[in-house]
């Protein structure tokens, strides 16, 4: 009997480090887990934010694009120097708080996101799924906004929340909308913010957190 | 159908109009005031210019629900304004309209402009008037008196 004593207690020796490790293992495949859930939601949240009706306005040159082709804005139309267009044809000469009956789309506090939030280059061409990621987790680049704050966006902007009702064009014809609805939109970014906004191509999630 | 109480050319008037009537018939038909111009009624010609809260608007696609509390200041309106009077002697002393019917918004436009910018440059002028169209091709005399009346607006010892 007392020799069995040591062999108890290696045992049980033994039993504390593997759940330790079975402990560290479990919470590492949690935090994968976790992370892939947000790249995959990231994915989604993606897919809405290159599509026309919100790319259109994140250019990268002294102009918005209209339409689904992404052509130029019609009346060489201007960024300003606020993004709001410039005296005499501002964006909101001719867009309203509302969708217009006439066609002309409309949103309260219609303009042109700053250049640093552009999510595509100069020819149009449309930023990786990384690159947008970083740009947008980038808080020096998108408005000292941290997860929280883009999740609040995601869900209650004004124009955000246009995307997804963006009216119809003046044949009548119905402007086309994000492949989610807003719904699974906020769902999408609230899984990513959650995961700690992990970006594509990156080891580990992007630090946006409040300072 | 509801009332809506606007304030035009600093005047109160009060109407009783569908709430999707643009601002633009509520002006012409309603208050009889018909110097702002029909063009397009898409918003794509700007014949239809007029100044809301002193932003220029196309009043064919502003439903008169949305206009508010916002003052509107039509072409009828801008004799009584020191620049919409200056520029409006330019237009006449730059003999810039031909047939006419697009000028009051050209005119509301260019109010807009110079209210902001007295000293607008060839690509301010572009980029400000871009969005009026004048079948009459009149844009290089508009461009004209636009300079005109901005040499107006400086300060005597700097024209």
């Amino acid at each position: 009997m007392r020799s069995l004593i040591p062999i108890l207690i290696v045992v049980a020796g033994a039993s504390a480090s593997e759940r330790v490790l079975t402990n560290t293992i479990q919470k590492s495949k949690a935090q994968i887990s976790t992370r892939a859930a947000g790249l995959a939601a990231w994915t989604q949240v993606y897919s809405v934010l290159t599509h026309p009706r919100c790319i259109n306005c994140h250019t990268a040159t002294d102009h918005p694009d209209q339409g689904d082709d992404r052509h130029r804005h019609a009346f060489n139309v201007v960024r300003g120097p606020d993004g709001k267009g410039v005296p005499g044809l501002n964006c909101v000469t001719c867009h309203q708080s509302a969708n217009s009956d006439a066609g002309v789309p409309g949103a309260p506090g219609w303009h042109l996101a700053p250049l640093s939030m552009r999510w595509q280059d100069l020819n149009g061409q449309i930023f990786s799924s990384a690159q947008v990621c970083k740009s947008l987790t980038d808080r020096s680049k998108n408005g000292n906004l941290d997860g929280p704050d883009l999740l609040k966006h995601n869900n209650e902007a004004a124009l955000v929340l246009w995307a997804f009702h963006p009216g119809h064009f003046p044949s009548g014809n119905a402007f086309s909308q994000p492949p989610l609805t807003h719904e699974e939109f906020v769902t999408a970014t609230r899984i990513w913010v959650e995961a700690g906004t992990p970006c594509p191509g990156t080891a580990t999630a992007a630090k946006n957190v409040r300072p | 159908m509801p009332t809506y109480n606007v304030t035009v050319n600093g005047q109160h008037k009060e109407v009783t109009v569908d709430p999707g009537t643009p601002l633009l018939w509520v002006l012409r038909e309603e208050l009889k005031m018909t110097g702002t111009k029909y063009g397009c009624g898409v918003a794509a010609c700007g014949a239809c210019t007029v100044h809301l809260a002193g932003i220029a608007a196309r009043s064919c696609v502003v439903p008169i629900s949305l206009v508010g509390s916002r003052p509107i200041v039509t072409i009828e309106g801008t004799i009584r304004d020191p620049v919409g009077r200056i520029v409006q002697d330019a237009w006449i002393s730059e003999d810039v309209v031909q047939c006419g019917y697009c000028q009051s918004g050209q005119i509301m436009a260019a109010i807009a402009l110079l209210k902001s910018n007295p000293n607008p440059t060839d690509t301010n002028i572009e980029q400000s008037m871009g969005g009026n169209i004048c079948r009459c091709g009149t844009y290089v005399r508009i461009r004209q008196a636009i300079k005109a009346a901005a040499q107006q607006l400086r300060p005597r010892g700097s024209r």
